[in-house]
């Protein structure tokens, strides 16, 4: 294996994704509605009820959120387009290039979350549009923080993926999956207290919310734009550093599952 | 002494999960370079199959295969880097130009760097490209969008993507279903100017039996199994007879004179008037000289690949039928059809009977 030709491959497939998407002018725009939509519309009520009482910003909360979520689930369904590619497209071709199959991946993570990271340069823009305040080390401090975010959401779509033999399976499931932690991952609305009342419905929530593997990177998100625990009264639920082990060791697990899967399918299909 | 074969394909055996038979059912031939080898059979038969084993996006249930040298098994990357292929399915981007598509195809075979445009790409690159585009006829439109091609163009686009890296082996899937007669023609002037050119060996599957009539060697798969493996004028000659048809104003004195005459003839179907007499084309002649009575109609009767083909397959269904109900195999050998030169050893002809 020549490494130089496999990071030049990877290069090259990442590439592709990132101009595919630039290309695509509906796609763009499609990627503010969705996120403008649950900031305004649902943020503007559901969260601004659930937030009421507390000392943080709200609209910089549910902005945080869904900024996280939307970089998130744009790199898992991107993962998960692999699957179609493979069924009609030209990854016909990637596949039977001499190739290592973690190349093949490496380059696909690497591209889709070069896609969410230009989606969320959108949302961001749109963020300070509708007068999300934040100073000049905050917004530095969301580059690092939404590259993380975007590679665990890569893990997520790669396990997934690895699990569903075409395109038309994995998106009718994905909301299954993905709508649930928009509200257990505290997206739109606080979690802190969903254990509060301490019957079982409130238990099993506040257990959902915590294997929710969303909750961890809107968390993080937070986390280092509030600047820890402590100043944002109960918008952040853990530390930065507890969020990035979960993340680090659950995005590990996920990634190297769903390539030894994956790989595994690709031998024996 | 021939060169070695560079396909090698020895007792493949493919059985899908949950099927109750073999898709490729212990398969062994040989390609040698440069050769033209065509791989036919009905829906179902087993090409594709093959063709996905061979290009290693399958793997097989049993048996070994070699290409260029490479073990299927131990060293995908090695057979991949010494084929090229144009899939059934059309496998180019089209939210890319013709050009991105080459090259993002050049930097996964590793034969250059990555670089995000054109004008960073280095000359040889642009040289192989401007070279490939004329060939083709693309010229200019090398850099316009794939979408805004026609099937035929983005068939020879896809054949000069798949050769960029200069394969040994050139795997074409079907390539040209789809196509107008115009381009299908267009496409295979080029390819076969290629085959010249760069020494390529072709691995054709079609159905269109036409473009198999160039082939070097047929192959013909039925029910995963080979049942005809030769040049095509063996399997045709080998299977189908070459007569003449001859109709007579009076075909019961026809009938008569040829008895006379010791000509051995058959009816052309029963009850038909007219009789047909087993030639050559050599033969014509000299069989007409000499029958004295007079004929209304004379046809030389040539039968081409496709009818032996359909004969084939017809033959190997029936047989599977028989089979079935018990009566035994319906076994074509052909071990006289295989050319001199073909490349097939004890254990294939084996196979093939």
């Amino acid at each position: 294996m020549n490494l130089s030709h496999e990071l030049n491959a990877m290069a090259a497939i990442a590439y592709r994704d990132l101009m595919k998407f630039l290309r695509d002018r509906s796609r763009i725009v499609g990627t503010l509605v969705f996120p403008a939509v649950f900031i305004l519309i649902l943020g503007g009520t559901f969260g601004a009820a659930a937030a009421e009482g507390r000392a943080f910003d709200m609209w910089t909360f549910v902005f945080l959120g869904v900024f996280a979520q939307s970089m998130w689930q744009s790199s898992a369904m991107g993962i998960i387009s692999l699957l179609e590619d493979r069924e009609n497209d030209f990854s016909q071709a990637i596949f039977v290039a001499p190739l290592s199959r973690y190349t093949i991946l490496g380059g696909k993570i690497l591209g889709e979350s070069l896609v969410s990271l230009a989606q969320g340069v959108v949302i961001f823009a749109f963020g300070l549009l509708i007068g999300i305040r934040m100073d000049v080390s905050q917004a530095l401090w969301l580059i690092p923080v939404s590259i993380l975010v975007c590679l665990y959401g890569g893990a997520f779509g790669l396990l997934l993926m690895a699990n569903m033999k075409s395109q038309r399976g994995a998106q009718q499931i994905f909301p299954f999956l993905l709508l649930p932690q928009f509200f257990l991952g505290g997206v739109i609305s606080p979690v802190d207290k969903l254990a509060e009342k301490g019957d079982v419905i409130s238990l099993s929530l506040d257990f959902l919310s915590r294997i929710s593997p969303l909750r961890y990177a809107v968390d993080l998100l937070r986390g280092v734009f509030f600047g820890g625990v402590e100043p944002s009264q109960g918008a952040v639920l853990a530390s930065p550093a507890f969020n990035l082990a979960v993340m680090a060791v659950v995005g590990g697990v996920f990634m190297a599952i769903g390539t030894a899967m994956f790989v595994r399918q690709e031998r024996t299909r | 002494m021939s060169p070695p074969p560079i396909i090698r394909v020895d007792h493949l055996v493919k059985r899908y999960r949950k099927a109750d038979r073999d898709a490729v059912a212990d398969v062994s031939f040989d390609v040698a370079p440069g050769e033209f080898f065509s791989l036919l059979g009905p829906n179902g038969a087993g090409k594709t199959t093959t063709i996905s084993i061979l290009t290693t996006t399958l793997a097989p249930t049993g048996g070994t295969v070699t290409i260029d040298g490479h073990d299927l098994g131990t060293d995908a990357a090695g057979v991949r880097s010494s084929v090229g292929i144009t899939f059934q399915t059309p496998s180019l981007d089209k939210n890319l130009s013709a050009e991105e598509n080459v090259r993002l195809h050049a930097i996964l075979y590793g034969l250059y760097p990555w670089r995000p445009s054109y004008t960073l790409m280095p000359g040889a690159y642009k040289k192989r490209l401007a070279d490939l585009a004329d060939v083709v006829g693309l010229g200019g439109d090398i850099f316009k969008p794939v979408r805004t091609f026609s099937g035929g163009m983005r068939r020879k686009l896809e054949v000069v993507r798949s050769l960029i890296h200069h394969p040994r082996v050139l795997f074409l899937d079907e390539p040209t279903t789809g196509l107008d007669p115009a381009s299908r023609r267009d496409l295979w002037t080029y390819l076969l100017e290629m085959r010249q050119t760069a020494d390529t060996t072709l691995f054709l599957t079609t159905h269109y039996l036409a473009e198999a009539e160039d082939a070097g060697r047929i192959c013909v798969l039925s029910r995963g199994k080979i049942i005809a493996l030769g040049t095509p004028a063996d399997v045709t000659a080998s299977l189908l007879e070459r007569y003449v048809l001859l109709g007579a104003a009076d075909p019961a004195a026809l009938r008569a004179e040829l008895s006379a005459k010791g000509i051995a003839w058959t009816d052309d179907a029963p009850g038909s008037a007219n009789v047909r007499v087993a030639a050559d084309e050599g033969d014509v002649q000299p069989l007409l000289k000499s029958i004295d009575t007079p004929l209304t109609s004379v046809r030389t009767v040539l039968p081409t690949l496709e009818d032996a083909y359909l004969a084939l397959v017809e033959r190997d269904e029936l047989g599977a039928r028989e089979e079935a109900a018990g009566l035994g195999e319906a076994g074509i050998v052909l071990g006289d059809a295989l050319g001199e030169g073909a490349l097939v050893d004890a254990e294939s002809r084996e196979v093939i009977q």
